[in-house]
């Protein structure tokens, strides 16, 4: 399955297992890319299948935060486990992304 | 009874996972919550990977992690021997970064104080630095489990 999925004008960026330093280096080359591609106006993160995340999982999402209000877009984030809640939560992130 | 484990490894990132399995497995010794385990794997993995990318942001070179179990609590030190640090209290404000163009977040060391009961850092510019972290493991003490 694909990390990433276009329907029409929504991106929906399947999440990795688990959501370090290490992992959002790739995610994020591959979501610029298609934002620079495509016409994204709203960009989903699925975080189905992801277990684990630390601070670099947030410096990812408030960057493409940032990059999606450029474009008058708006980012959202599902299906999150305890764990990343928690971050989310201490981070103080949810001002800006929808859940 | 004490129970000390010290790893030793590459700073590359595929790393950073192996880190904070390895001492996620080691503290289940003492039994702990699941939430326990998740805010010791998060701790971990922040203060692996700033010795990765702010300790030896040239080049590959050795982390070395260090964790010791007594009684309930378990005691984590992560070292570089890389750039180290002129402004310890700086590094460890929340949203401060040194390096903004790798997206960092900023939130490292807000983690690692949030999710331990103690984080002390020393560091030397030159020399290296060592994040020691310590948590008393609460739930799942030997009486609950019979």
């Amino acid at each position: 399955m694909d990390m990433l999925e276009l329907h029409e004008n929504r991106l929906v960026v399947r999440l990795p297992a688990e959501l370090d330093h290490h992992s959002t280096e790739e995610i994020r080359r591959k979501i610029d890319d298609m934002i620079r591609d495509k016409i994204v106006d709203e960009l989903e993160f699925d975080f189905s299948q992801t277990v684990f995340m630390d601070s670099a999982g947030i410096g990812m999402l408030l960057g493409r935060y940032k990059m999606m209000r450029a474009l008058n877009g708006q980012i959202l984030i599902s299906h999150m486990n305890g764990q990343v809640q928690r971050l989310l939560q201490l981070s103080g992130i949810r001002k800006y992304i929808q859940f | 009874m004490k129970n000390e484990m010290t790893l030793a490894f590459d700073s590359r990132s595929e790393n950073e996972g192996f880190a904070r399995v390895a001492v996620a497995a080691f503290v289940t010794q003492l039994n702990p919550t699941l939430e326990e385990v998740a805010d010791i794997r998060t701790a971990v993995s922040e203060a692996v990977t700033n010795a990765i990318i702010h300790g030896y942001p040239d080049g590959i070179h050795t982390v070395v992690v260090r964790a010791l179990l007594s009684e309930d609590t378990i005691e984590v030190w992560v070292t570089d021997e890389g750039v180290g640090m002129e402004d310890i209290k700086q590094a460890m404000e929340p949203l401060y970064t040194s390096r903004p163009e790798l997206e960092r977040s900023g939130m490292g060391f807000m983690f690692m104080e949030a999710f331990m009961d103690q984080v002390e850092v020393q560091s030397a510019p030159g020399v290296g630095t060592t994040v020691y972290m310590k948590k008393t493991i609460r739930q799942g003490e030997a009486g609950q489990e019979g």
